[in-house]
């Protein structure tokens, strides 16, 4: 192949990343060590203040105060509270559906892609409307229903198409040699499933790890998460610098999750699950 | 194979219910009477009206389209031509560009939203010295909007290629077609059904994308996700039931009809 039709093809796209991706990264990281001098104005001096603040430091860089950490910490928590929620509602149904008859199974794939289509806010929104009676919003029940109802589908659609490969064979043959059902279950179906698992929980836990849309409409400020902090640094805040800071340790919680997923699944996985 | 355990069949409908009960709520109260509380107090269509009358929610829905339509067209281009670079190209340079298109699908939204605001900051700032301005609003969204979808345009046209190999190509060539030729007359249609999927994704991404955009439209420029956001943020309003309630039927409609155009005719 010529280098002219290399850069025919591939050209365009690589050069409009470099241009929209690449380079604002690259102008985040030199944001990230600047000072904030005005309302979402920076300048120098070159600082590492703001990764200190990241790492626990007190806004003046003095103390060492744990402050971001709890936040960082909640937000891993509450990922993961609605992530093993998702597992347990959507597990079982993706079997459910699996084993039902090519017609029921299309229309119950049907019903899961209609939420996991509508608009994300509309379906935060719709909490809102439903728990607001109640008096629940905001409140960090809020937050973990709406983070499970806004990412279940993501987690479902995958490990449905794990589960509908399983070959049964494996557990039957399981069960002749004199395994219980359940043992049969877990020792020749769960491994089966392994891919779609590991990509659901992915698919469920990045997205709520970084969503600061749901914590924002239905948690209030005593759950606000690693989003929030970076919104409000764009926000009202207007501090640019500790918002970038704040992204790349986003981006490199993001990142670790993808490379544990990479040395689960194997490089195939990874490029099947995009 | 259709035996389940009943309490499994159980199980999977509580999950149902807990999908459709929010959504039922929502259209629900967009027939409600009362402007305030929680209580039912008579059905209306009023608030379809009022919707209609807004003329901010007229103008968002214009814009929500004109990105969405623009962005797509861009996009599919770029994404197409993308997508066959990695099916052609069996490289080091391959396993860069497939990197490269993972990030923006796996960095978390408010990340890429936050990460062009400051671009389009350094970008303006730069300008200003030459003399020249711009604010943010269509174009910068328009811009953000076809950096995420690339990478689901061209992943899409490469999965449809990937069970075909590029001596198709050169087969074409040794048969005398130029390069063109082999372009519109072989790849093309082969990954058409990739390229329309990976539209499809693109324009339904852009339609639905929140995050992004707030970041990146400046003040003057909304579309229908920045105008919920907006709406919501001041408080519960029922012509915003009457909105959501709305695009719910377009998702409906739309997925349907997709349904039956891609369900498969006939046996065998």
């Amino acid at each position: 192949m010529t280098p002219r039709r290399f850069l025919a093809t591939l050209g365009p796209g690589v050069l409009w990343l470099v241009v929209f991706l690449v380079l604002p990264a690259l102008i985040m990281l030199g944001y990230s060590l600047l000072t904030r001098t005005d309302l979402a104005q920076v300048g120098p001096p070159w600082t590492l203040e703001s990764w200190g603040r990241v790492i626990g430091y007190d806004a003046l860089f003095q103390e060492w105060t744990g402050d971001n950490l709890r936040v960082l910490w909640r937000s891993v928590w509450v990922a993961g509270i609605s992530t093993a929620l998702c597992v347990l509602m959507g597990y079982p149904l993706a079997f459910y559906i699996a084993r039902q008859d090519a017609r029921r199974r299309q229309l119950l794939l049907l019903l899961l892609i209609i939420p996991f289509w509508t608009n994300f806010l509309i379906r935060v929104y719709a909490w809102i409307i439903l728990l607001r009676p109640f008096e629940l919003v905001p409140s960090p029940m809020a937050t973990l229903l709406g983070m499970v109802y806004a990412f279940l589908p993501f987690f479902v659609l995958p490990v449905y198409a794990s589960v509908e490969k399983v070959n049964w064979s494996l557990s039957e043959a399981a069960q002749d040699l004199g395994a219980t059902p359940a043992r049969a279950f877990w020792s020749a179906v769960v491994p089966q499933t392994l891919p779609g698992l590991v990509a659901g929980v992915l698919l469920t836990f990045i997205p709520a790890l970084g969503t600061f849309v749901v914590s924002d409409l239905l948690g209030g400020a005593k759950t606000a998460l690693v989003g929030n902090l970076v919104q409000n640094q764009f926000g009202q805040a207007g501090d640019w610098p500790y918002g970038s800071a704040l992204s790349f340790l986003l981006m490199g919680l993001v990142l670790l999750g993808l490379w544990v997923y990479a040395r689960v699944a194997g490089r195939r996985g990874l490029e099947e699950l995009v | 194979m259709t035996r389940t355990h009943p309490l499994l069949a159980a199980w999977a409908w509580l999950v149902y219910a807990f999908l459709y009960l929010p959504i039922v709520v929502l259209v629900v109260f967009s027939f409600n009477e009362s402007r305030f509380g929680a209580e039912w107090t008579g059905f209306t269509t009023k608030w379809y009206g009022v919707l209609l009358g807004r003329a901010d929610v007229r103008g968002a829905l214009g814009h929500t389209l004109e990105v969405a339509l623009l962005s797509t067209l861009v996009s599919t281009v770029l994404g197409t031509l993308t997508g066959l670079g990695l099916w052609r190209y069996t490289s080091r340079a391959r396993a860069a560009v497939s990197t490269l298109l993972v990030l923006p699908i796996v960095i978390p939204d408010v990340v890429m939203g936050v990460m062009l605001l400051m671009f389009y900051a350094a970008v303006r700032a730069g300008l200003e010295r030459a003399g020249w301005t711009f604010d943010n609003g269509f174009w910068t969204v328009l811009l953000a909007h076809v950096t995420f979808q690339i990478s689901y345009v061209a992943l899409t046209v490469r999965s449809r290629l990937s069970g075909y190999g590029p001596e198709l190509e050169e087969a074409a060539r040794d048969l005398g077609a130029s390069a063109w030729q082999s372009f519109w007359r072989v790849v093309l249609p082969l990954a058409w059904p990739g390229v329309l999927a990976g539209a499809l994704l693109a324009f339904t991404l852009s339609l639905d994308d929140f995050v992004v955009t707030y970041f990146t439209s400046g003040s003057g420029f909304q579309t229908l996700p920045v105008l919920i956001y907006t709406n919501v943020k001041r408080g519960v309003t029922p012509d915003i039931n009457a909105l959501s309630t709305l695009l719910i039927l377009v998702t409906v409609v739309a997925i349907l009809v997709a349904n039956a155009l891609l369900r498969p005719r006939g046996k065998g």
